[in-house]
């Protein structure tokens, strides 16, 4: 009797896991490509927030007008919008090569404020939030028994873990879009002299990682909740932003770490409906952010940032 | 017919210039998102920059907005000179009021004269112990610091969510509040029947000491030139490790005081929303001033205004407060790219034949 309620709750566990993960994972390899070119980009907070919100208020607007593809159109909507806040930032930080974790903080900033601005343009100041159906979940191996529940996720789950990861691994180690990337994030003088076009490789790299970044948010509001809040992000981009320092900038360790925090956050919740211990939650949730800073400072100076981490390149 | 940047500073004249075409580009830009919202933009700016001036009332409550944000603006922009990129005064915010709140509780039957710079001194010390360990981090590995100061704004959020909702809790209500600070911990009210308070002329004190401190003295040559050229810095024999630690410190406790002033000005407990972002605010008002003391002074000043100014143009128009957000964010872009022409100057160039 108590293995059987066991095995429940971790099954529980493990599917909520890859759930809280989803969106870290996306918005973390997004941050980590634009970091592997040379870029830092603190936008990632204000651009999850703007995906979702942008997601939500397309496919709501789209389901009002009885369109089928509603939550496609949502998530077609938050990856154009990505693209467009990613082209911003590359545009500072490229182009003008200004500071860039004040121009990150500004496209936060500016994201928030216009998601906000339009959702209370769009919805208005209504005490009950609006909600659109959102993506079910496939139950692929639903019938497994005691299993199944692990795999009853949603269509973007499996592909940021069966498409993306791979994907994003494959195109950073074994194509020549990777080779460029990394050499103009480690050295960009050698990358120009070698005829790489430094600048257009950090627009596109900066485009797609912001796009992925929308993407992550607007899981949250089409997929996971079906709605947008004010609060819907609540840090999840500075969660990345320690993920990709943690992973040492490679994929694979990327994906542990998003699964490890969601893990952590699973449990987390689950610890705190039992009432069993006596840890304060937000322990837990601070706990990624220590993690990170801890093993920054361990690893002190040999901290592998990409060479051109931070540093703007101008041709002179 | 191409464009090329030149590296040609601008005039000596021209540089406080800057920051004012930022203010119209950014008007103009954001005139689109006030169109959207069936406004006319220049009734919007209207009762953006002049109607809070116009009564007493508001024009006094733009002093009370511009409080928390000369302190952030003045721990930003300390930090910045110095070459140490602390993101992280939101944090330091946080823990300067937990300090205030944790003193002011339990202040009954103290003297204000006793109370008031037991919480100044406590805030100012949880500032600095929040910026203490990425500023080692920094000079003693040289680790990153903008990273490590962002993940502990997070850290702090946690750390006050945790107190309200477990010793601190309000046991009655449930609220997650803390128990009111004494009434003599309170920061005495500069005007009757306002809500202006002792916050404001300490924060004017503090950026008149930030303006001789970067100056007037021989530490603040050393943090400007540590802040230009760190390696520069220590040819000419200046301990950069030393002045990066002390900018680092000295910037957190301002943000620390922050704290204090939001908690025994406004508050009188604390909240987990003591802060809707001030914190980052402080950076923009820390680029707009260009780093200056007076710069950072009339930009706190300014950015009160346009928040003040947001909640009197959505009664008027109808237009949402949020649109006050979206500005400053605009405004901080904006200047952050037309600073480029203190130093370059963008020439068109004929195509070569």
């Amino acid at each position: 009797m108590i293995e059987a309620t066991f095995v429940t709750f971790l099954v529980g566990l493990l599917g909520a896991t890859l759930r809280v993960a989803t969106p870290l994972l996306f918005a973390t390899i997004g941050e980590l490509y634009t970091e592997r070119s040379g870029v830092l980009n603190l936008g990632i907070e204000g651009i999850m927030f703007l995906g979702a919100f942008v997601g939500f208020a397309i496919a709501a607007k789209s389901a009002e007008a009885e369109l089928a593809g509603y939550l496609w159109l949502g998530l077609g909507g938050a990856i154009v919008v990505g693209l467009i806040m990613g082209l911003l930032m590359a545009f500072f930080s490229v182009t003008l090569g200004v500071n860039q974790h004040v121009a990150g903080l500004g496209i936060t900033l500016l994201s928030t404020g216009l998601a906000l601005f339009g959702f209370r343009m769009i919805f208005g100041q209504s005490s009950v939030l609006p909600s659109i159906e959102p993506f079910a979940q496939l139950s692929i191996f639903g019938d497994l028994p005691i299993l199944g529940p692990i795999f009853e996720q949603y269509l973007l789950t499996y592909v940021a873990f069966i498409v993306l990861l791979p994907l994003a691994w494959w195109l950073l180690y074994r194509t020549n879009y990777g080779l460029e990337l990394r050499s103009v994030g480690e050295n960009p003088e050698a990358a120009d002299a070698a005829g790489v076009n430094v600048f257009r490789v950090r627009y596109i790299t900066l485009a797609l990682g912001a796009a992925l970044m929308a993407i992550g948010g607007a899981f949250l509001s089409l997929a996971q909740l079906g709605a947008f809040s004010p609060g819907i992000i609540a840090g999840r981009g500075w969660v990345c932003i320690a993920l990709v320092i943690f992973a040492k900038w490679d994929p694979i360790r990327a994906m542990w770490g998003a699964l490890l925090f969601g893990g952590v956050f699973a449990l987390q919740l689950r610890l705190q409906l039992l009432d069993l211990v006596d840890i304060p939650f937000e322990f837990f949730l601070a706990l990624p952010y220590l993690v990170t800073i801890a093993a920054l400072a361990l690893a002190g100076r040999n901290v592998a940032y990409p060479g051109a981490y931070l540093k703007a390149y101008r041709r002179e | 017919m191409s464009f090329k940047i030149e590296r040609i500073p601008a005039p000596l004249w021209a540089r406080p210039l800057i920051p004012l075409m930022a203010i119209v580009l950014t008007f103009v830009l954001t005139a689109t998102l006030i169109l959207l919202a069936n406004a006319n933009p220049l009734d919007a700016y209207y009762y953006f920059l002049i109607d809070p001036l116009s009564s007493r009332v508001s024009a006094i409550e733009v002093l009370v907005k511009a409080t928390p944000l000369l302190l952030t603006g003045a721990a930003v922009t300390f930090a910045f000179v110095g070459g140490y990129w602390n993101i992280g005064v939101e944090g330091q915010l946080y823990a300067g009021a937990t300090a205030a709140t944790a003193i002011g509780i339990h202040m009954q039957n103290v003297s204000a004269w006793i109370a008031i710079p037991l919480m100044l001194i406590g805030g100012f010390v949880a500032g600095m112990l929040w910026a203490l360990v990425p500023a080692l981090m920094k000079v003693k590995l040289a680790i990153d610091e903008v990273v490590t100061t962002l993940l502990l704004n997070s850290v702090a959020l946690f750390m006050v969510s945790a107190l309200l909702n477990g010793p601190w809790r309000n046991p009655i209500s449930q609220w997650p509040q803390s128990p009111d600070i004494a009434a003599t911990a309170i920061f005495p009210k500069l005007i009757p029947r306002s809500r202006l308070h002792l916050g404001f002329i300490l924060a004017l004190v503090i950026i008149v000491i930030l303006w001789f401190v970067l100056t007037k003295t021989a530490f603040g040559l050393k943090m400007r030139a540590v802040g230009l050229s760190p390696h520069a810095a220590q040819f000419a024999g200046i301990n950069v490790q030393q002045t990066m630690l002390i900018s680092a410190l000295v910037s957190g406790g301002i943000g620390g005081i922050a704290g204090v002033s939001e908690i025994a000005g406004i508050h009188y407990h604390l909240i987990d929303a003591i802060s809707p972002g001030y914190g980052y605010t402080g950076i923009i008002i820390a680029t707009l001033g260009t780093l200056n003391a007076w710069g950072v002074a009339l930009a706190a000043l300014f950015i009160g205004l346009i928040d003040t100014g947001a909640q009197t143009v959505s009664r008027a128009l109808g237009v949402p407060t949020y649109l006050g957000d979206v500005i400053q964010a605009a405004l901080l872009l904006v200047t952050l790219g037309m600073l480029l022409l203190q130093r370059y100057r963008i020439t068109r160039t004929r195509s070569e034949s």
